[in-house]
């Protein structure tokens, strides 16, 4: 990520270092992940020491100090997806995509989170993609899902 | 400064506002068993094993005495069949983290802890934070946090920090009850700025 567009994020938030998790929240937003360059520059502009900084970081489970993919697939193994079949619907998109759950593929297109329900249980089983919910999953039918994201 | 009286195991003491309990108990002499509070440091509250039993307007409570302001009138046990359950519980846990621990072996033998009571999970580190603390707030360095949370929590050196003051310095290694934070420290080094003072002969 480029140490320019780090700076204009710390700029919106006009380098306040009480917008320390905004900001980070913005730089995971627009890179899908936080490079160590991007907590140092972040550190070294709003004077917060670099161990508040990375214990943040890495507190919070919306942020990743570990590359992530452009996309970011969640599937629901929550109780009511569960019963309906979401252990398959996992297994067909692990498939699909060659990756396990917290796993990134090697063309950085998806990383696979397995999350403990959306909210949405109706719609069960549920499959996320970069908080687009797709309800109703068959083991089937995610592959095609998975094929409308570049 | 207004005075404040209370008890203390019986004893009357005075304390100022602002005080903690644990301040007021040891100004009075009392000792009372601690493992993450460091005079130097800001009160923090982390182990719990501080813990006493308070008597105020008639009913009794459970307070950490190193981050409880002290009270008029209050009344203070430092020690109870309650307390000591409690302590005991806390040390065996930590037992079960850092067996060799030398400070908790002592307090083992002071409260009957059995450092065999509960499985073993060696992450020596207990948390008590006073070397993050320490190199925040005394030397302003910022050499060493916290990263994650939960039973994934583990001391971090920023190696490009470590690797600048840490060899000048080491004070806060004598301030770690479990030696994990020393491991920790020759871990980093060898791994992000091995030196010929990196050899474990010279660094003693
Ligand atoms: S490394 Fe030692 S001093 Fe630091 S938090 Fe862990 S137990 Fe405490
Ligand atoms: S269990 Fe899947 S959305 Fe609730
Ligand atoms: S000494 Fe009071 S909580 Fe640790």
């Amino acid at each position: 990520m480029e140490i320019e567009k780090i700076d204009q994020i710390i700029d919106n938030h006009h380098g306040d270092a009480s917008a320390l998790i905004q900001i980070l929240l913005d730089i995971q937003s627009e890179n899908n992940w936080l490079p160590k360059e991007a907590l140092r520059r972040v550190s070294e502009r709003l004077n917060v020491p670099s161990t508040r900084v990375q214990h943040i970081a890495t507190f919070y489970k919306a942020f990743s100090v570990v590359p992530k993919g452009r996309h970011q697939v969640h599937i629901c193994l929550g109780t009511a997806c569960h019963v309906r079949g979401a252990p398959r619907v996992l297994d067909s998109v692990q498939e699909a995509t060659g990756i396990k759950a917290g796993e990134t593929d090697l063309d950085f297109k998806f990383s696979l989170e397995t999350v403990n329900c959306l909210g949405c249980c109706a719609l069960g089983p549920v499959l996320e993609v970069d908080g687009k919910v797709h309800g109703k999953m068959t083991p089937g039918q995610t592959a095609d899902v998975l094929k409308t994201y570049q | 400064m207004s005075e404040i009286l209370l008890q203390i195991d019986g004893v009357n003491v005075g304390a100022s506002e602002g005080m903690t309990i644990l301040e007021a108990a040891q100004n009075a002499g009392i000792s009372i068993p601690t493992l993450c509070h460091h005079e130097k440091l800001e009160p923090f509250g982390g182990c719990r094993l501080c813990i006493v039993e308070v008597a105020s307007r008639g009913s009794t409570k459970l307070v950490v005495s190193c981050v409880y302001p002290v009270e008029e009138k209050l009344v203070v046990r430092t020690r109870s069949e309650k307390v000591d359950r409690i302590r005991k519980t806390i040390l065996e846990l930590l037992l079960a983290h850092a067996p060799d621990s030398p400070e908790l072996k002592r307090f083992a033998k002071d409260y009957n802890a059995d450092k065999d009571r509960y499985e073993k999970d060696a992450s020596f580190c207990i948390h008590c934070g006073l070397c993050v603390r320490y190199c925040a707030e005394v030397k302003k360095a910022d050499a060493i946090g916290f990263v994650d949370r939960g039973i994934r929590k583990e001391i971090s050196f920023i190696p490009e920090i470590a690797a600048t003051v840490c060899n000048d310095c080491k004070e806060c290694f004598p301030l770690c009850p479990t030696s994990y934070l020393q491991a920790a420290f020759v871990l980093t080094q060898a791994l992000a700025f091995p030196s010929a003072s990196s050899d474990p002969a010279a660094t003693q």
